[in-house]
């Protein structure tokens, strides 16, 4: 009903939107919302319609397996449009069209990081948030079509937001580039998600809410808070697209990477732990290492994390005060975060032999291996004097990298891999073969890519600050552009093979989906069995 | 300890509000300071807000994405003072909505880039970067030239501004048009008003074609004063040591 209500009025605002804007770009987008919202009443129309499917009280495993297909979809767009930008550094004259200004850089760059972190990242979070909080609370999605209408909203966004970069509607802000009107409908959106999440949380059937939730519910309240804050904007006409930003020059900027950061550590991984909590334990069949652990390192990773952001603006025109601070907590944050490493790579003892024989599971391992690494070499690159060599350099982009290939990008295949036979109910996946092929694929990508980064990065800096004998700067500005390119092709090559492994995924699930297993298959490990409700942790 | 955090693990509300709580303190010991502690933006000579032609050219700066690759921020470093000028100042970007330091040097860092190229220098760059420079990885941006600046809006974008804090006068947001169009006219009748509302801005025609107001003209303007508004010689930089 209150869906209804929100597609109808959606409907008639983008039609008034559409009538009256005279900005083209906005035009776009007005018909864009009014098509999708068109499509949604019927939806909504022909389900109302049908006759009820399915037990009431069933798990909604729909909206999961939805949210499984949109993730390798976008996860596929995403890493296919950071190899056309990578693949831009390196040969400048590639895929540029003198007359369309979206084929640029500076239009791609937002793609690509959106299409990762929100389209990839995103939809992994809410399918395995709403499967791991159905299974944990032992309880059906609460808020009837409200699940849906999350999925089908937050994609909605991801489109608004991705034809808005190419057409050149941005903020300017990293990572919460849309404007204005894309900003209130993700607010409505994710309002209605943490409804859904907590309603379910409330008809769970076990007493504790389970350890991965709370982390989810960090993720999802945490990133509220930073969207809303991030996005105060005056636009300039209620049918144009363009916004201008509440606060101005250094309280922007402080503001902006307190966002930044907190994407990172709210968005990328708290949710991330949030499937490490479940996914590693349940293929392992082993208990949480310790459940005190998970409770330290909760709470001091959420109250640290959220004061990093001044990292990002050492030696600027922010005051010394607050680079101090956000130095110190980020040097602080280092042991919450191996807090996290620990207790999940330690939920392996007892079945580490499974490494050898379960190439899924020791892709989650890889996974959290990669995530203490790069949680350490994050507060190295926040001291303020490694930071003077580091900041406006490649390193910042492999450090990144290795983050989001090696943590996010892994669990994520992890919980995918698991997710397809649970859900379709298949025994087992079509090929455990190619998963091997993913991982070392893909893992001599991050190599190339991290490794050339920091090659690249350093080397760079050090030119950048490089005298010669006389006391003059060595270096003129495009002499170290010019060093850069042979780092910047094997970037690109670390890049695709990702992406090639990807591919490889993505064929393996649909098989397994449909219920092929491969001729010839070595090693058949039976995936874990559909997991019971029971809450894993000890108690 | 572990007993008490049983209670929350039992209530998802209170849950959520610890959470919530947790998680607001950082940003409120970090960020609202700078909201009124008086040291955060210094005093200096000569800033003022755009003229309506330079925050059209910033829109357009914005829009393409220029700051994934180039910063707008020098930090005092040696290095860096010598290569770029002047570490800049928190003043230099108050009428910033949103700021455009960057996090990225793929390009030069372009916070005093104003004064440092010539007009026609900036127009062919910009067309065809790798014609001036072989070694760069820009990607060109000819199409600027053709495109005519849309400016229906210059006197909605002044007023959007002035809700979010910038100074702009009733006379400014009235004359935001023809400022457009006095700022690449130096013949025009209105060429001393607008300098009158907009000290030291730069009057004249910036991509070389007096047919048709282009965003290349906005662009150029815009990067024409990046960095040339605070006057050095007069600004004291003891005095504003935090």
């Amino acid at each position: 009903m209150i869906i209804a209500v929100v597609l109808g009025v959606g409907a008639l605002l983008s039609l008034f939107v559409a009538a009256r804007t005279v900005d083209p770009l906005m035009e776009v987008h007005a018909w864009t919302f009014l098509t999708a919202f068109i499509l949604g009443a019927f939806a909504l129309a022909s389900h109302i319609s049908s006759p009820p499917r399915g037990e009431p009280d069933a798990y909604e495993l729909g909206v999961v397996k939805a949210g499984v297909f949109a993730s390798v979809f976008w996860g596929i767009a995403g890493f296919t449009a950071g190899l056309v930008i990578a693949s831009q550094l390196a040969f400048p004259d590639l895929f540029y069209f003198e007359n369309a200004p979206w084929s640029n850089f500076g239009r791609l760059r937002p793609l690509h990081t959106s299409a990762v972190i929100f389209a990839f990242g995103g939809n992994v979070l809410i399918a395995t948030s709403f499967y791991v909080v159905q299974r944990t609370s032992r309880a059906r999605l609460a808020g009837g079509l409200a699940p849906w209408f999350v999925f089908w909203g937050y994609n909605l966004f991801i489109v608004i937001a991705a034809t808005g970069y190419l057409m050149g509607v941005t903020q300017s802000r990293e990572y919460a580039e849309p404007e204005w009107y894309a900003d209130l409908w993700l607010t409505l959106v994710w309002v209605t998600y943490l409804l859904v999440f907590l309603g379910t949380i409330w008809r769970r059937k076990e007493p504790h809410i389970y350890v991965a939730n709370w982390f989810y519910l960090s993720f999802i309240v945490t990133v509220a808070m930073l969207h809303i804050v991030n996005n105060l904007a005056v636009p300039v006409s209620l049918t144009g697209s363009k916004s201008y930003s509440l606060f101005a020059g250094v309280q922007d900027a402080l503001t902006q990477w307190w966002y930044g950061h907190n994407a990172v550590g709210f968005f990328l991984t708290t949710g991330f732990l949030g499937i490490m909590y479940y996914f590693i334990p349940k293929r392992a069949e082993r208990p949480i290492y310790s459940y005190r652990l998970s409770i330290v390192h909760f709470w001091s990773l959420i109250f640290i994390y959220i004061w990093a952001g001044p990292h990002h603006l050492h030696y600027t025109a922010l005051p010394e005060w607050a680079q101090t601070l956000g130095m110190t907590f980020s040097i602080m944050l280092w042991m919450p975060s191996w807090g996290g490493m620990i207790n999940g790579l330690m939920t392996l003892s007892g079945a580490w032999d499974k490494l050898r024989t379960d190439p899924v599971l020791r892709m989650m391992v890889v996974s959290v291996a990669f995530y203490g690494m790069s949680t350490f070499e994050g507060p190295l690159m926040a001291i303020r004097s490694v930071n003077a060599l580091s900041h406006y350099t490649d390193w910042t982009i492999g450090h990144v990298h290795s983050g989001a290939l090696g943590w996010v990008g892994y669990i994520s295949f992890g919980a995918l891999y698991c997710l397809v036979p649970w859900l379709w109910k298949r025994k087992t996946l079509y090929s455990n073969t190619l998963v091997e092929w993913h991982f070392w694929i893909s893992t001599i990508g991050i190599v190339l890519y991290i490794t050339s980064m920091w090659v690249s990065g350093i080397m760079q800096g050090l030119m950048w600050r490089a005298y010669n004998e006389f006391g003059f700067l060595q270096f003129s500005f495009v002499e170290t552009v010019e060093a850069m390119h042979p780092y910047y092709i094997i970037r690109a090559t670390g890049g695709a093979l990702f992406l090639t492994g990807a591919l490889i995924m993505a064929y393996n699930l649909w098989r397994t989906a449909r219920g092929d297993i491969r001729s010839g298959e070595q090693n058949l490990t039976p995936a874990p069995s559909t997991p019971s409700a029971q809450p894993i942790a000890a108690q | 300890m572990l007993e008490k955090h049983k209670f929350l693990e039992r209530h998802g509300l209170i849950l959520t509000i610890a959470i919530l709580v947790t998680v607001s303190i950082g940003g409120m010991v970090e960020i609202a300071p700078l909201f009124y502690l008086e040291s955060t933006i210094e005093e200096v000579d000569g800033m003022r807000p755009y003229s309506p032609l330079e925050l059209a050219g910033r829109d357009v700066y914005v829009r393409e994405g220029c700051y994934l690759c180039h910063s707008q921020q020098i930090r005092p470093l040696r290095d860096e003072v010598e290569r770029y000028g002047h570490y800049s100042l928190a003043a230099e970007s108050m009428y910033d909505h949103p700021f455009q330091w960057g996090s990225k040097r793929t390009g030069p860092d372009l916070a005093r880039v104003g004064g440092k190229y010539s007009d026609e220098w900036h127009r062919q760059h910009l067309a065809d970067p790798r014609a001036l420079v072989p070694e760069s990885v820009m990607p060109p941006y000819a199409f600027l030239q053709s495109r005519a600046l849309d400016y229906y809006q210059a006197a909605a974008r002044l007023k959007a501004n002035r809700a979010v804090g910038v100074p702009y006068t009733d006379e400014m947001i009235e004359n935001a048009e023809s400022d457009l169009r006095a700022q690449v006219d130096p013949l025009s009748d209105q060429y001393e008003a607008f300098l009158a509302r907009y000290p030291n801005a730069q009057v004249r025609n910036f991509d070389g074609d007096a047919h048709q107001l282009s965003e290349m003209d906005a662009l150029i303007a815009y990067m024409q004063i990046l960095g040339a508004m605070v006057d050095f010689e007069t600004y004291n930089a003891e005095e504003n040591y935090r």
